[in-house]
């Protein structure tokens, strides 16, 4: 079953074609990856997938909890729908705790009102509670329940990705969408998070669409590859064709 | 559920001590007339900077239109208790609600503004606010608006001020309040997380307008005259001073705030040239020393989430 269609989409910034007629369709259940050299529009991509930018032209059609296509995306509509994302240049709520930052990421499972925030009724109560239940799980399995207290900025690195993660997840998203979910890791880190996102993936019967320069990772763990250059998709296949494919290799050795 | 916690109960204990202390104390003769007008400046300024903290330390909405809301609160209450010659009580919620319209009015336009355009913007607002004042023959124009009786006392003051503090602590604590964080901090990752930005800052600036409203309702009925010029920019720099001083983001830095400075000015109450002076020295060492202010954005115990006023204390 298809749950993601994207039909002739272009984007450009001023003279720039930053994506340039992208065809793609994303089964439920699939695990894909987006490689390609820098500036080839990959995170532009995700940037349409979520609606901080609309299309030049070309479409967009989500078919998860309801079937929604670019013209209403919003934003902050996304986890509605969802779908839920990481930033490539990490971008956590830096003066929260570990536990807020997750709990932003459950804002829209929380349900009551502005009076009961204000004169703290009973369902405040309960909805707090059960959100503070499901965010702890949430962190115990990405191993920061013991620095749930932490300022964010002040973790490591590794862990402010992993951190990232956690909070898309608390949104309870069918479609996760990792922007370089590696940049930045050890080799060791990398391979535990590898096996983490493989985890979260049965775990939550998610579909997961990852942006990613680490080869082993996108290697071991996408079932699919589609292969942006200068925001064309030049190539799309699994992993092994892909390896093979001239058209790819030329990309990435920059010849013309 | 558990409203009536033993932490509750004594903070309310301690609310109410604070007061009979004070009514005590008035009664005895200890706390003249002198010391009350300046308790209740005191309230009301705590009044004006826990608002105006909703808005900019916890929102990041950086505002310098406070004191035209307080404004609006102030000629709405004049009106309604002088010139209608209706009960206090009806010209706070009137002052409260048509200035939290006017928050509304003022949050639209501006949600596309960020940072030094939207300080612009909202002084511009304040500026507009004055102007529409002073040619307004009905409320008195520049000369003003006297005559409003007085019913302010302490006794209002005190438990306005304890409501606000209430309100804005117990939504600062909410998901909403979290919400208003999380756009300060990155309003982009605040916005993919499903947090609806707009929203909340329109209604941020509701709810910081209908406090100063009540402000100005204090104001206006305790001196019984106000005029455009009592709530112009300076007010509002003076507000945001009081909030920076106590720290963007504490509530509890706040009213530690209003309290030094409203004091300080008491002090220098005859030599108002060197009040603005040391006004502005304070807010240079702040800025040099502490940026985050007195009490960053850390509240104190009674405060605290696992210490009180209601708090939410099952994040074990
Ligand atoms: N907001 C913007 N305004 C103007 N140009 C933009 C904007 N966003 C992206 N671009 C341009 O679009 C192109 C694609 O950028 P994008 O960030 O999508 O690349 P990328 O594939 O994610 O690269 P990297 O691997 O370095 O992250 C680049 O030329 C970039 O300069
Ligand atoms: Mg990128």
């Amino acid at each position: 079953m298809d749950m993601l269609v994207v039909n002739n989409l272009y984007k450009s910034f001023g003279g720039v074609k930053a994506v340039s007629d992208i065809n793609m369709t994303i089964d439920e259940g699939e695990i894909v990856g987006i490689i390609g050299p820098n500036g080839a529009g990959k995170t532009t991509f995700f940037n349409l997938l979520t609606g901080i930018y609309n299309p030049s032209s070309g479409d967009i059609v989500y078919k998860l909890k309801e079937e929604v296509s670019a013209k209403s995306f919003k934003p902050f509509k996304m986890t509605k729908y969802g779908v839920a994302r990481t930033f490539q240049n990490i971008r956590l709520f830096k003066d929260m705790t570990v536990l807020e930052n997750v709990l932003i990421g459950y804002h829209n499972n929380f349900k009551y009102g502005i009076l009961s925030s204000i004169f703290h009724l009973s369902s405040y109560f309960k909805n707090e509670k059960k959100g503070n239940e499901e965010v702890t799980q949430l962190l115990k399995i990405f191993d920061l329940y013991d620095k749930k207290d932490t300022l964010s900025k002040n973790l490591p690195y590794g862990e402010q990705r992993k951190l990232e993660i956690a909070r898309a997840l608390a949104s309870k998203p069918k479609l996760l969408l990792l922007d370089e979910p590696a940049a930045g890791m050890n080799a060791n880190e990398t391979k535990e998070l590898t096996k983490l996102i493989n985890w979260i993936r049965k775990e939550f019967d998610l579909t997961i669409i990852l942006i990613e320069h680490d080869m082993s990772l996108v290697m071991d763990i996408c079932e699919k590859l589609f292969v942006f250059d200068y925001g064309r998709l030049i190539a799309q296949g699994n992993p092994e064709s892909i390896q093979k494919n001239p058209k790819v290799i030329k990309a990435y050795l920059g010849g013309e | 559920m558990k409203i009536l916690n033993k932490k509750n109960i004594l903070s309310i204990l301690a609310i109410l001590i604070v007061y009979a202390i004070v009514e005590l104390l008035t009664h005895l003769g200890v706390i003249d007339s002198y010391i009350q007008l300046n308790l209740i400046l005191i309230g009301i300024n705590i009044i004006l900077a826990v608002s105006l903290n909703l808005i900019t330390g916890f929102t990041g909405q950086f505002s310098l239109g406070h004191a035209a809301f307080m404004s609006i609160g102030a000629y709405t209450s004049g009106i309604v208790t002088a010139k209608l010659g209706l009960p206090f009580i009806v010209g706070i919620i009137a002052a409260a609600v048509v200035a939290s319209i006017a928050g509304i009015i003022i949050g639209i336009p501006t949600l596309r503004l960020r940072g030094d355009y939207l300080a612009i913007a909202t002084l511009g607002f304040g500026e507009i606010v004055k102007i529409i004042a002073i040619n307004n023959d009905y409320i008195g124009g520049a000369v003003g608006l006297n005559d409003i009786p007085q019913y302010t006392n302490w006794t209002w003051t005190y438990f306005l001020v304890v409501l606000t503090v209430f309100i804005i602590y117990n939504f600062i604590k909410s998901y909403h309040g979290r919400a208003c964080i999380a756009i300060r901090e990155d309003e982009i990752a605040a916005e993919a997380m499903g947090v609806n930005t707009t929203y909340y800052k329109i209604l941020v600036f509701t709810i910081g307008a209908f406090f100063a409203g009540i402000a100005g309702a204090l104001y206006a009925n305790y001196f019984s005259f106000i005029k455009p010029d009592s709530f112009g920019f300076m007010k509002s720099v003076d507000i945001l001073v009081i909030v920076v001083f106590g720290g963007l983001g504490s509530i509890s830095g706040s009213i530690i705030g209003a309290i030094a400075l409203s004091l300080i000015s008491v002090f220098l109450q005859n030599i108002p040239e060197l009040r603005m002076v040391i006004y502005a020295v304070i807010l240079f060492l702040i800025m040099v020393y502490r940026p985050q202010g007195i009490m960053g954005n850390v509240e104190l115990k009674l405060f605290n989430k696992k210490g009180g006023l209601n708090g939410y204390a099952g994040s074990k």
